[in-house]
């Protein structure tokens, strides 16, 4: 890992109330590869992402360390750099497809704004390049979706879209946040599949956002573990999936449901490994 | 958690009142509107021994005075006098008495009328709820200023006359407001209780629903005081009002309108009474409604 | 729907006017008139005959338009209406618009700034403008810049000096589509102070609900994501969250479009404007029955056009609506 896209320095979050969101938090990413960070809900994975994105709700507060992205420190970019950035180099893929659109947009406004106002493109250019874009993500009848409005298509196909939105300007990095949770067990796989796709043919570096270790060795170089806002352990995928190295690890990948073996079930994470870890990020809290 | 709703919000109760009031004191909008509210109805109570001149003396020698403080003015008369050389001030104290009544008594009224109708409809349902909701329906269809105009010129001028028009035409406020509210109760399972306990229906509308309406009613109440103000003071300044010996701030806005280039305070005066009574009834009665909100309480 | 409310309307009007004490004949006529001549003129304004009769010959006239001939100023009321409608409903639509733009532009600087201490000031400030009628308002400029500042003309519609021909009583609009613009001027300041006064209640009302409304919508997932598309605050408002907010607003605002209906009857009596407001009081304090029925008869169908119009546009703004 010689190059670094983006390297996740130290970073910690605390809430107005002034509980730890976020500990510590650090990682690097080279382009084109593709990181995934794990861990149950209220882990601080999203936290993570908005702090990234620059959206960190005004009820936390960043208490110290920096993202840096091409070698230039995020949080110290004037505001119009930092638009500048968005969108056109770095690009979410949400979570959650019925909510992240415009209601009151039709998909062809809505997916060639990148192009009109990045690109400067004229309204037809930006059209057709959306239209491929479409294509790209297997929308049949692209013509007929770009003129829809969102509750015309079903999530999977908005899904689909945001995808295509996201990759619309060849961005360097994207952050997909949960991008499958929302949606049906069937769909889930074909978009998991989409996505990797997409980012191998545009060599797109991938911050993936999920709670199911499953997805993450399907697609993920890289992956942090996180809990309690904490990175537990972090590693090449393979690796941390065939010799974990830290309890809650080992924990997570027996709790998770196997495909080859449903039988196996869910297994909780054991109270002592739990207790342990808490053990462990006190003492961690207590010397920071 | 269905647990909860068979507790009868007690609002409207002894207990609750005391906390209210602690509320409403706090508030300092509230002090200063009611305070503002509180005085007026001295001024108007007490006219005759308060305002230093008799409102209806005319003093040709000395019409269009300004107020003190002006080039010409004479200290007999702080706030100036009209065409006809009345004392501005006297008579916009006079003119409070007016502006009071209607508000108390207008105000009031409506209230009785639109609560009485909402309640029923609510509680009742049916065909009285579509009968009253239609004849709301029509009633809102209409410029509510012309309206009144309408039914006073039908009356005939004068106070009465006044007050019944603008009952006539608020109650609806009142109703619908009253109605949905009923039926928000009247859906809670302390209803279905005390309907399981065999009280009767009219009793329970009186007993248990009536009270948890009535935070309501007292903030809209309120804001209708300020309306009733203004309807009286357009009547009186169209001419539809009391008859014009008696002094009325829409009178004397009416009367200073004619002559605001010779005499812009005889308007200005009873305009400023106008707007601070208006907005005094409207921060009062967004004060009661935030105090009396039983979600807000919690 | 509309019609029976309308027809509701009529019959009581009809009947309001009829039991009222004063005779708008013997008024008209004086003392010395014998009763065959009052008898006469009765049955020329259609005031003799039982109470229904009156009444379906009044509605079977109404149909056809004629809305019969007014008492006090011998005219047809149809003529009436149209010489003073036109007036009123340019002053209505100026108002609206005024009302709109104040409304929608306070809203969206009230957003814009919402992280800010100003935007406590202007929603303080909404507060007051929300307490206030237009009744007082018009009031209130009369004093500021008729008297103060004396900027614009206190009462009319056009300068009496100005000796044009018009072919309609769009006045305004007919000036400013012949290009006669200097007359358009004059007009416009005439119009000025009754328009602000009707239009500042209104946009209270509106910036009120549309800043609600833009609350919501701006911490939508789709604002979000425009904001990572790196879109600017203002593009965000304006592209993302308007057209979302706008529906709503309408639907909760559209009733009080007809209150600045009624509220042109005070506000064209304060500034002398010719309109069918004016024209009310006037009609109501001469008892002219015919106008008055007439009149009542417009307010309620001007009403009954201003719900269906905000229906239509609700409907029309939204897209899950438009498409079943």
């Amino acid at each position: 890992m010689s190059e670094v896209l983006l390297g996740v320095h130290s970073l910690s979050v605390r809430a107005d109330g002034g509980q730890r969101i976020l500990r510590d938090v650090s990682f690097d990413l080279a382009p084109g590869e593709v990181h995934g960070l794990v861990g149950e809900s209220g882990a601080g994975k999203s936290t993570l992402v908005k702090v990234i994105l620059g959206i960190l709700p005004r009820s936390m507060v960043r208490t110290g360390g920096n993202v840096v992205y091409c070698g230039r420190d995020l949080f110290t970019l004037p505001a119009p750099a930092f638009r500048a950035l968005l969108g056109s180099e770095i690009a979410l893929i949400p979570q959650d497809p019925l909510t992240a659109l415009n209601p009151g947009r039709r998909i062809d406004a809505q997916l060639t704004d990148g192009f009109r106002l990045k690109q400067r493109l004229s309204w037809r250019d930006a059209e057709a390049r959306a239209v491929t874009l479409l294509e790209e993500v297997h929308i049949r009848e692209p013509r007929r979706v770009m003129r829809s409005y969102p509750h015309e298509l079903s999530g999977g196909m908005r899904q689909r879209v945001l995808i295509a939105a996201a990759f619309a300007l060849d961005p360097k990095l994207i952050i997909a946040d949960e991008p499958t949770t929302a949606l049906d067990v069937t769909v889930q796989k074909q978009i998991l599949r989409l996505i990797h796709g997409m980012q191998e043919r545009h060599r797109t570096a991938l911050v993936f956002v999920t709670h199911d270790l499953g997805v993450v060795a399907q697609i993920c170089d890289t992956t942090s573990v996180m809990y309690m806002g904490k990175v537990m352990e972090q590693g090449p995928t393979e690796r941390l999936l065939a010799a974990p190295r830290h309890p809650y690890t080992t924990a997570l990948i027996a709790a998770n449901p196997r495909h080859d073996r449903p039988e196996s079930g869910l297994k909780p994470i054991p109270a002592a490994v739990i207790a342990a870890m808490r053990a462990e990020i006190a003492a961690g809290d207590a010397n920071g | 958690m269905s647990d909860a709703t068979f507790v009868k919000p007690a609002v409207g109760r002894r207990g609750g009142g005391s906390a209210v009031v602690k509320r409403l004191v706090r508030d300092r909008k509230v002090v200063v509107a009611g305070g503002y509210i509180l005085l007026l109805v001295v001024l108007a109570i007490f006219a005759p021994a308060i305002a230093p001149v008799d409102p209806l003396a005319q003093d040709l020698s000395n019409a269009e005075t300004p107020p003190v403080g002006f080039s010409g003015a004479i200290p007999d008369f702080l706030l100036g006098t009209d065409d006809l050389g009345r004392d501005v001030l006297s008579r916009a104290i006079f003119g409070a008495r007016i502006a009071i009544t209607v508000a108390f008594i207008a105000a009031s009224l409506a209230a009785a009328l639109g609560t009485l109708l909402g309640l029923l409809a609510g509680w009742y349902g049916r065909s009285i709820d579509n009968l009253v909701s239609r004849l709301v329906d029509v009633w809102m269809s209409f410029p509510a200023v012309l309206l009144s105009i309408l039914l006073v010129a039908i009356l005939g001028s004068g106070l009465d006359s006044v007050i019944a028009a603008i009952v006539v035409i608020d109650w609806t406020r009142f109703c619908r407001v009253v109605r949905t509210a009923t039926m928000a109760q009247a859906r809670m399972d302390y209803v279905t209780a005390a309907r399981a306990i065999g009280f009767r229906r009219g009793a329970i509308l009186v007993r248990e629903i009536l009270p948890n309406v009535i935070p309501v009613l007292i903030a809209l109440l309120t804001l209708e005081m300020g309306i009733a103000v203004i309807v009286e003071a357009i009547l009186s300044f169209v001419g539809l009002s009391v008859s014009s010996d008696t002094p009325t701030w829409g009178g004397m806005i009416a009367q200073g309108r004619q002559i605001v280039h010779e005499a812009w305070w005889v308007m200005t005066v009873p305009l400023l009474l106008l707007c601070a009574t208006v907005i005094a009834f409207n921060q009062l009665g967004d004060g009661l409604t935030r105090a009396l909100d039983p979600v807000l309480r919690r | 729907m509309a019609v029976i409310t309308l027809f509701g309307v009529a019959v009581v009007v009809f009947c309001l006017l009829r039991v009222v004490p004063g005779d708008p004949v013997a008024m008209m006529v004086g003392p010395a008139a014998s009763a065959a001549d009052i008898a006469a003129l009765r049955a020329h304004y259609g005031l003799d005959g039982p109470l229904p009769l009156q009444f379906l010959t009044w509605l079977k006239a109404a149909l056809v338009g004629d809305f019969g001939t007014s008492i006090t100023r011998h005219q047809s009321v149809l003529s009436i209406l149209g010489a003073y409608l036109p007036a009123t409903i340019e002053l209505a639509f100026s108002a609206l618009l005024v009302a709109i733009l104040l409304g929608g532009a306070t809203a969206v600087v009230a957003t814009l700034l919402r992280q800010h201490r100003t935007s406590a000031a202007i929603d303080a400030l909404n507060g007051v403008f929300l307490a206030l009628p237009d009744f007082i308002w018009a009031l209130i400029l009369v004093l500021a810049f008729g008297v103060a500042v004396p900027l614009l003309p206190l009462t009319g519609r056009i300068d009496p000096s100005i000796d044009v021909p018009f072919a309609t009583n769009f006045l305004l609009m007919e000036s400013i589509i012949t290009g006669r613009f200097a007359v358009a001027g004059n007009i416009a300041a005439h119009m000025a102070m009754p328009t602000l006064a009707l239009a500042l209640p209104l946009a209270a009302v509106i910036a009120r609900v549309l800043r609600q409304a833009l609350n919501e919508a701006m911490v939508q997932d789709y604002v979000l994501l425009a904001r990572i598309k790196g879109m600017s605050e203002l593009r965000l408002i304006l592209h993302e969250a308007l057209r979302n907010a706008v529906g709503p607003t309408l639907a909760l605002t559209g009733v009080q479009a007809t209150f600045l209906i009624g509220g042109t009857v005070v506000v064209e009596r304060i500034f002398a404007y010719p309109g069918i407001g004016n024209l009310a009081i006037e009609a109501v304090i001469n008892r002219d029955f015919p106008l008055i029925q007439g009149l009542v008869l417009m307010f309620g169908l001007i009403f009954i056009l201003i719900n269906i119009a905000v229906d239509l546009t609700v409907v029309a703004l939204n897209p899950r609506l438009r498409h079943v």
